[in-house]
């Protein structure tokens, strides 16, 4: 593939065979071993040369180049013409100085980071608030002209986020309130007080775990749905489409969504809520011989009036986050497909946690209230 | 060699639920030939694309490149195949979360082990050769200009020094100026390192300047000629295209005299 000679201080470079991009690899070997000590000029002869095509020429000339540059004559012979091209090329692309980046120290670069991160933090916080405004006053200015309520698009979001969900959250509830029946029964058996189970599924599905449980699941499914929805639009221009034609891409995309899941959450809860019953007093018919009569008499003693409701108020309050979240991280998607896979993961991320966490508030409340 | 077309469709027939696209097309293309394609809006010249490059099945018919059938081989020998191609799509179609120095160097990495060093000197070629400033070489393609998308995306398909090129209207959306570069450069390509070139185009210029011969997809059918034969083609749809208003350029003694008239 190259054969090299040296008389004097003349170097001579024979190239044979095929210089294409598949043996690029050989190539860039055999040029990296040539040694320029004592080379004063260099004679390329590419007259046996069987092919040759740009990426393999144009690397042979880097090479060639590096040499000159430390005082080397370099001179041509056979070499096919239209290679000459390359020559041009680069001078182009030597002409370019392209000065490197400096780095700052890393003390610097940790302050910075710091920094930015707290500035960030901040932003994100106010954008939030300015999203959950806007999304105020749409609503308001939908009360006043209910044309700006989008009526189809708001029924359409409640369709997938809720009725689609159905058989998820029905499953789900279902087997999570078989499972603290079945731990409830198996550790209360043991004090003799197994019917407190019944207590224990009928305060602990309806206060909390019905509607939590169904705040998650539609977190995951809708919260990222919405992101990703949202976000193709914006890389697609669609967002700016809408505002080009003068329409409020809030009122548009972001209002339904977020009416719409305060429409399904409650909904999905009431499901969840009865179909975590159903698995409880199956169970404890089971585990424990409770007959569904009894059951149901049990649940009777146990619920205070406020125990479904305390559930079900949860419901619309931890689908505005959701909603809220999802769109307003949808939103913020810019430039490529990578941005949308990370906002997504962190609408999803943060919307459970502030479900968890309102949650949290919550409970502190209505201990507070005696609710 | 010219013997064996380097790409040839036999009688492709596309359909999409009702529509049919393509009902009988083939098309041979020779070693070092550059084949402009054209026809209107919806004519199937995206999908001709697409079958050629096996990304759609067509519903019958062959695809065979250099001789072997691309609708009857096995993923292995496809990919193969795919390695001699180099396609640039119609919006760039670069990978948004890599720069446009990772894009070129994308299948300079897959198929061969090199040094940093040498990437970065082939990367420095492809972007000086498509007019792309080095400077760009760091940057996310959303922080292009369109044109300038095209042109890395030129670059990227230009980087393993494919045998076939396939573009699909490279010249849209660039300046004249720009586009008479490009076609400076497919035809240095084809003439100086015997590429075959295969492009969709909507641009006159281009087909009067680098096309050795036109395809026209027109009626589901495909009429295949030189651009002197297919501009005396008696079909009304291809007389339309290439005597229409926006034809003058590729008419010399009509352009002299729309010349003077602007003159007067």
């Amino acid at each position: 593939m190259l054969t090299t000679e040296l008389q004097a201080d003349t170097l001579t470079l024979r190239l044979s065979g095929r210089w294409t991009v598949q043996r690029l690899a050989e190539i860039e070997q055999v040029l990296g071993a040539l040694q320029w000590r004592s080379v004063k000029q260099a004679q390329v002869d590419a007259a046996a040369l069987e092919k040759a095509d740009l990426s393999a020429m144009w690397l042979l000339r880097s090479a060639l180049r590096r040499a000159e540059e430390s005082g080397v004559k370099i001179g041509y012979s056979g070499e096919p013409e239209h290679f000459a091209f390359l020559t041009e090329l680069q001078q182009q692309s030597e002409a370019q100085h392209i000065a490197p980046v400096e780095q700052p120290s890393w003390p610097r670069r940790l302050i910075a980071g710091f920094g930015k991160q707290a500035v960030q933090t901040v932003q994100h916080a106010l954008g939030h608030l300015d999203h959950f405004g806007h999304i105020v006053l749409t609503n308001l200015r939908g009360i006043r002209h209910p044309s700006h309520m989008r009526a189809p698009s708001i029924v359409r979001h409640a369709y997938e986020a809720g009725i689609q969900a159905l058989p998820i959250v029905a499953m789900i509830a279902f087997f999570v309130a078989v499972i603290i029946a079945y731990i409830g029964a198996s550790q209360l058996r043991g004090f003799g007080a197994g019917i407190y189970t019944v207590d224990l599924i009928t305060v602990g599905v309806l206060r909390e775990l019905g509607v939590l449980l169904t705040a998650v699941i539609v977190a995951g499914r809708s919260g990222s749905a919405f992101a990703a929805e949202i976000g193709v639009m914006q890389l697609n221009d669609e967002v700016d489409a809408l505002k080009s034609i003068g329409l409020d891409p809030v009122e548009i995309l972001v209002v339904p969504r977020v009416i719409g899941l305060i429409i399904a959450l409650p909904l999905l809860t009431v499901v969840a809520d009865a179909m975590g019953m159903a698995g409880g007093a199956l169970l404890s018919n089971w585990l424990l011989g409770i007959s569904l009569p009894q059951f149901l008499a049990r649940v009777q003693d146990a619920m205070a009036p406020t125990t479904f409701w305390a559930g079900l108020i949860k419901a619309p309050v931890f689908a505005l986050l959701i909603g809220m979240i999802g769109t307003y991280r949808g939103m913020q998607v810019r430039g490529s497909s990578r941005e949308l896979g990370r906002l997504t993961t962190t609408a999803v991320v943060e919307s459970i946690f502030m479900v968890i966490f309102a949650n949290a508030i919550f409970a502190v409340i209505f201990v507070e209230l005696d609710f | 060699m010219t013997d064996t077309p380097i790409v040839s469709v036999r009688n492709i027939v596309n359909r999409f639920g009702e529509q049919l696209v393509h009902d009988g097309v083939s098309l041979d293309v020779h070693r070092g030939e550059v084949m402009g394609i054209v026809g209107g809006s919806g004519s199937g010249k995206s999908v001709l694309l697409r079958t050629i490059l096996g990304l759609q099945k067509p519903v019958s018919g062959q695809v065979l490149i250099e001789g072997d059938d691309l609708t009857t081989m096995s993923e292995r020998q496809l990919l193969n195949v795919k390695r001699r191609y180099g396609v640039s799509f119609q919006n760039g179609a670069l990978f948004s979360s890599l720069t446009v120095a990772e894009n070129i160097q994308l299948p300079l990495r897959e198929y061969l082990k090199l040094s940093q060093a040498s990437l970065d000197e082939l990367t420095a070629l492809r972007l000086t050769m498509v007019g792309l400033p080095l400077s760009a070489a760091g940057k996310y393609p959303s922080q292009l200009s369109g044109g300038m998308i095209k042109r890395a995306g030129l670059a990227r398909a230009l980087a393993l020094d494919p045998q076939v090129l396939f573009l699909d209207e490279p010249t849209a959306g660039l300046d004249p100026i720009s586009a008479a570069e490009f076609d400076q450069l497919v035809h240095y390509l084809q003439n100086s390192l015997k590429l075959t070139v295969i492009m969709i185009t909507h641009d006159l210029d281009s087909l009067l300047t680098i096309c050795d011969r036109v395809a026209v997809l027109v009626d589901r059918k495909i009429i295949v000629d030189t651009l002197a034969g297919i501009m005396n083609n008696p079909n009304p749809w291809i007389h339309e295209y290439f005597h229409g208003p926006r034809a003058r350029g590729i008419h010399p003694s009509q352009s002299d005299a729309s010349g003077e008239a602007h003159g007067a």
